[in-house]
């Protein structure tokens, strides 16, 4: 039988190998067997904030669980769990993503940035000193999220007036309604950073 | 979310071999995907990554621009091409979600997302788009956000794609692989109206993968346009949207493509509305017109006959856009 043949299930499990998942797995002749393979052999390496982990675990596991309750970067925060609130914004390879709506096993061999890697040492990122000068937040929860929404917004060159940082700000929900300041952490940090 | 095995597709054809087994399903942003297995609505034994397929480029060629399945909503959204020659295109794919979602989310899953009804969404509800046969709490509920034209006795679930709006108003064509080969899919055929059968969503075969669409470049869709009417400024669905397609010659409407969002079981194109407009000035009385044959057949349900009046009132902005660009 070729590796091809859909009945013997080939990729099942999860390589360690960065790029794929197609290791010689015996021949699965079920989804229960195959199911039982992947749960308990899943290794996958993450690269966040520039450092490496090889983690065991299960393909359901999506990258925010992983970053949180694997890797132990509590910065990443759930808030819904469902792509509405952007709690769990994170950048990978520089592009925002909301980590809580994809699974870590697909994001092998990207680069990874959480809250955590935002400051050099003391020296906190453009980003992070404009929200504290600016008062841009209160409880602090959405803040992480609100942060790498921020970075990638400017980034982006989305911040050419006030209605276009709310538009492009609009993925991050703050129960605290702190989005006046927000706004103005935004506007500054777009300036410093220009 | 239940346990499954996962397997990353490099290549389309191998995608759909191990698609055929109908326990496995294609991944690909994972923004809609992700959150019904969270919820229970769906479950899959086998889940076969094909975000790192080769169909995420956006080529223009022979009359088209050919969009890959795989490419996201925020890179299309932002194409020079698309920009300049699509514009309702643009429009459509930025008015939806939100950036974050937008770099995730291909156009592939975006034109298989499924609905939002609560209903459908909370599998502790009957639902008959969810298990045929169990019923439809909407028809009596709470049917704020349902369909004004286009449902029937078993489903009045609306279409929640702005995309798909968008596509259906330039006549798009949708780009397979199964295992019997490649086929096209016009929009026009690609969602099923839910008759008798809402749990049947559109024409594709069982691991049938979507490998692009093609959009054909008119003299018509360089002057498209996009009307998105949410119950907050931004990021979120569309209570009623349209897509526009209009060519004027002075005052006289020559050509006109219409597709309403939010109102039907799929995307919703209007001929009769666009009948209205043709070989017409475009002023008033015609855009009132074109309105009324839009609702001609309209149902509505004890919470939304407010569509009715709304989706007009929709159109009637967008159509003035082009009057006061012309
Ligand atoms: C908070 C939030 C707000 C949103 N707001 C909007 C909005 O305003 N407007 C709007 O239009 N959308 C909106 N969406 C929906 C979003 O656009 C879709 O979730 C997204 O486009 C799905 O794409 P995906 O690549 O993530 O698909 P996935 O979740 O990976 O897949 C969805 C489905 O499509 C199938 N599939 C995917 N690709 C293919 C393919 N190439 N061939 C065959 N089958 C395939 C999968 O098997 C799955 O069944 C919103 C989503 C969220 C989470
Ligand atoms: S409207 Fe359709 S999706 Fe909603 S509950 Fe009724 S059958 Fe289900
Ligand atoms: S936790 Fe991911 S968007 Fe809310
Ligand atoms: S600061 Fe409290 S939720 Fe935003």
């Amino acid at each position: 039988m070729s590796e091809e043949d859909p009945t013997r299930r080939t990729v099942i499990k999860v390589g360690a190998a960065v790029a794929a998942v197609a290791t010689a797995a015996p021949a699965l002749p079920d989804v229960a067997e195959a199911k039982a393979a992947v749960t308990d052999t899943a290794r996958i390496s993450l690269k966040v904030n520039g450092v490496t982990h090889r983690q065991e675990l299960e393909a359901r596991v999506t990258l925010l669980d992983a970053l949180r309750e694997r890797i132990g970067l509590t910065g990443t925060k759930k808030g819904c769990d469902r792509g509405e609130c952007g709690a769990c914004t994170v950048l990978v390879d520089g592009r925002r993503i909301k980590s809580c709506l994809t699974l870590a096993v697909m994001q092998q061999g990207r680069e990874i940035t959480t809250v955590e890697g935002l400051a050099r040492g003391d020296a906190l990122h453009p980003v992070q000193a404009a929200f504290i000068r600016n008062d841009g937040f209160q409880c602090g929860f959405c803040t992480p999220g609100q942060l790498m929404s921020a970075v990638a917004c400017v980034h982006e060159g989305h911040t050419g007036s006030d209605d276009e940082i709310r538009e492009w700000m609009s993925g991050n929900l703050c129960r605290c309604g702190c989005y006046p300041n927000i706004v103005a952490s935004v506007r500054q940090a777009a300036k410093e950073m220009s | 979310m239940d346990a499954f095995a996962y397997t990353r597709a490099d290549q389309p054809e191998r995608a759909v071999r191990l698609a055929a087994d109908p326990r496995a399903r294609y991944i690909a942003g994972g923004t809609d995907l992700l959150n019904l297995m969270k919820d229970g609505v769906q479950r899959h034994d086998h889940l076969i990554d094909i975000s790192a397929l080769p169909l995420a480029d956006v080529r223009e060629s022979g009359g088209r621009i050919r969009l890959g399945a795989l490419s996201r909503m925020s890179d299309v959204a932002v194409h020079q091409a698309v920009r300049r020659r699509l514009p309702v295109l643009s429009q459509a794919l930025l008015a939806g979600a939100s950036p974050q979602v937008r770099n995730m989310a291909s156009l592939g899953g975006n034109l298989l997302q499924r609905t939002r009804c609560w209903y459908f969404r909370d599998p502790t509800m009957p639902c008959n788009r969810r298990e045929p046969g169990s019923g439809c709490p909407a028809l009596d509920g709470l049917n704020r956000w349902h369909a004004i034209v286009g449902g029937s006795d078993h489903c009045i679930a609306v279409h929640p794609s702005d995309l798909a709006v968008a596509l259906t108003a330039l006549d798009a064509t949708v780009r397979t692989l199964s295992a019997e080969g490649p086929r096209e899919i016009p929009m026009a055929g690609f969602y099923l109206p839910p008759g008798d059968t809402p749990h049947l969503e559109t024409a594709l075969r069982q691991g049938e993968l979507i490998t692009g669409i093609d959009v054909p470049v008119t003299e018509l869709a360089a002057g498209s346009t996009y009307l998105k009417v949410r119950d907050r400024a931004t990021f979120e669905f569309a209570v009623v949207s349209v897509a526009a397609l209009v060519r004027l010659r002075g005052e006289e409407v020559r050509e006109a493509r219409l597709a309403f969002g939010g109102i039907a079981p799929r995307p919703w194109r209007s001929e009769a509305a666009e009948q209205a407009l043709i070989g017409r000035p475009l002023n008033a009385a015609t855009i009132e017109a074109a309105g009324a044959a839009l609702v001609r057949d309209a149902r509505p349900r004890a919470h939304n006959a407010f569509k009715v009046p709304l989706v007009q009132r929709a159109l009637s902005d967008i159509l003035g856009q082009f009057g006061r660009n012309r």
